[in-house]
């Protein structure tokens, strides 16, 4: 049950998308959410649509592979699209049934609702599908960098998360091993109610954080060893560097910004 | 190289009336470059201890130790010390950085400040030095033991330093992991003429050192060549230790009075000291 935990979700390829540069992918993600959340009418929706149809297109990442990520949420877009029906009033009465009615606005919102979110799962996992963990680190470091004047210590935060990264797959290893031995010694961990199974988890979590303040104490020492000194003076073997390719994806997804805006102008909004 | 003068040490105790225990009980120990030095002894003898010494990750409480002639007690000198006495610690997975081999290895010249184009060329050259270069886009922890040891070595060997502490890198590994890391140690020294110290339980491993040096509490009880060091096998096993399986068979027909040398290490040797004996 624990061997199923794949370290990020990175797939291998060297399209376009995986070409470009992290922290431009990131901030283009960023821009999508935006882009996802602006539009008011179906026009202008189906423009943010036929930029992620592009954008998947250029990643050459199988469908499938998409599908599995939009698949775990499908109970939050129904479950949205739901809310939707019942709750918005507008439009012409469709089904009464008492107090609750069914309406042609609360269907047009729900299903509104339901293509920006899966739109918005599927853009958001684009990033992690095209850029390795690393990869992805190094981005945040840098564009957390300004947040110096704040005393943020980018460099920190971004060699916690490599640590955090690299020390996953040997946690859930271990939790593994010392769920068997816990078996082993007759403890019991899948019956009872609720309570008796959350207890059951104690003499696992415990030994797992012992463990693990073993491990931060030897890393540390290692650290050391190697001359670490925090993020003054060091520096990195592989450079992040932007190629014109990087601004050219910005100024598509500026110029998609913009006719998403007009269109929301010209059309207004079809949302109550 | 390394050379320990005097030294003593003891954990700082919480409590006064408690008499801190003494780990280290002065020991002085001299390592030429070149050489490659085993150190022995029983758990707790404080073994791990002087080798914490060797890269001022522990200073000494009394005496001192000196490498390269750097005093390590002095501030200014703890990191060029450690950048000239890498370490390899016991557990594999405890010691890797990063989620990538290659940039693992990187992690110690990035930490010197060295220039990109510097740190590609020793990440490359200290890859194929444990012969471990066709795994740099891998991630360690898909890797086997004796691999993550390699890469952990690999990862010292990249800050260029005079000499390897290696505080038993084979303890946690399977015969195969073991194999590969001392074929691996053993090449270090005798190619690139590494200095290597190795902390180990093993006295198969000891004997392929050119010195054997034995700790007991917190001395040095022994040192000399590993001929020397096992051809007394009482002394050893009064702290503890043993001798190398040849080395006991030999010893053994020895006192049943065939005629063998007393300075057998290697199951090789074994073999052709036993095969000339038969010929008479």
């Amino acid at each position: 049950m624990l061997n199923d935990i794949t370290l990020g979700q990175y797939f291998p390829g060297n399209s376009l998308l995986h070409r470009l540069d992290p922290r431009m992918k990131l901030t283009l993600t960023m821009l999508f959410i935006v882009l996802v959340f602006i539009p008011r009418n179906w026009i202008s929706l189906c423009g943010a649509v036929v930029l992620l149809a592009v954008t998947v297109a250029l990643s050459r990442l199988p469908i499938k592979l998409l599908w599995r990520s939009v698949k775990p949420i499908l109970l939050i877009v129904a479950f949205t699209a739901v809310l939707q029906i019942f709750y918005v009033t507008g439009g012409t009465v469709l089904v009464q049934l008492g107090p609750v009615k069914i309406t042609t606005q609360g269907l047009n919102n729900a299903a509104f609702i339901a293509v920006r979110i899966a739109c918005l799962v599927m853009g958001s996992s684009l990033l992690t599908y095209t850029t390795t963990p690393t990869a992805l680190t190094d981005a945040i470091e840098y564009m957390l960098a300004p947040l110096k004047v704040l005393r943020v210590n980018a460099h920190e935060i971004a060699m916690m998360m490599t640590i955090a990264l690299r020390f996953i797959p040997t946690l859930v290893e271990e939790t593994g091993k010392i769920m068997s031995a816990q078996k082993a010694r007759g403890a019991d961990m899948e019956s009872g109610g609720l309570i008796q199974r959350v207890k059951a988890l104690v003499p696992i979590i415990i030994p797992l954080f012992v463990s693990s303040f073993r491990r931060a104490y030897d890393l540390a020492m290692a650290m050391e060893c190697r001359c670490y000194q925090g993020g003054e003076g060091r520096t990195r073997m592989k450079k992040l560097c932007s190629a014109p390719r990087d601004w050219i994806a910005l100024a598509v997804y500026l110029l998609v910004l913009a006719v998403l805006i007009a269109l929301n102008v010209r059309f207004g909004s079809v949302l109550n | 190289m390394l050379s320990v003068e005097q030294v003593h040490f003891h954990y700082d105790s919480d409590t006064p009336q408690v008499v801190p225990h003494a780990v280290l009980q002065g020991v002085d120990l001299e390592v030429k470059k070149g050489s490659f030095v085993a150190l022995l002894g029983h758990n707790g003898c404080g073994k791990s201890t002087l080798a914490k010494h060797f890269n001022a990750l522990l200073l000494p409480s009394g005496g001192r130790v000196l490498v390269d002639g750097l005093d390590t007690a002095a501030a200014e000198n703890t990191y060029p010390v450690r950048r000239m006495v890498g370490m390899v610690l016991q557990n594999p997975d405890n010691q890797l950085v990063s989620t990538i081999v290659e940039e693992d290895v990187a992690f110690g010249p990035e930490n010197l400040g060295l220039p990109p184009e510097t740190i590609r060329e020793r990440v490359d050259e200290a890859l194929r030095a444990v012969d471990m270069w066709e795994y740099r886009d891998h991630s360690p922890h898909k890797l086997s033991g004796g691999q993550k040891q390699r890469i952990a070595i690999a990862g010292v060997l990249a800050m260029h330093p005079d000499c390897i502490v290696l505080d038993e890198p084979t303890a946690m590994l399977d015969p195969r992991g073991r194999r590969e890391v001392l074929d691996t140690v053993c090449r270090l020294n005798r190619e690139q003429g590494m200095t290597v110290v190795l902390i180990t339980h093993y006295m198969e491993e000891a004997a392929m050192a050119d010195r054997v040096v034995v700790m007991d509490e917190g001395k040095v009880l022994t040192d000399g060549t590993p001929q020397v060091v096992f051809a007394n096998g009482d002394l050893l096993r009064s702290v503890g230790l043993d001798v190398p399986q040849p080395t006991a068979l030999c010893a053994a027909l020895r006192a049943r009075g065939v005629d063998l040398p007393s300075d057998i290490l290697t199951p090789e040797e074994c073999a052709a000291a036993l095969l000339e004996r038969m010929k008479k």
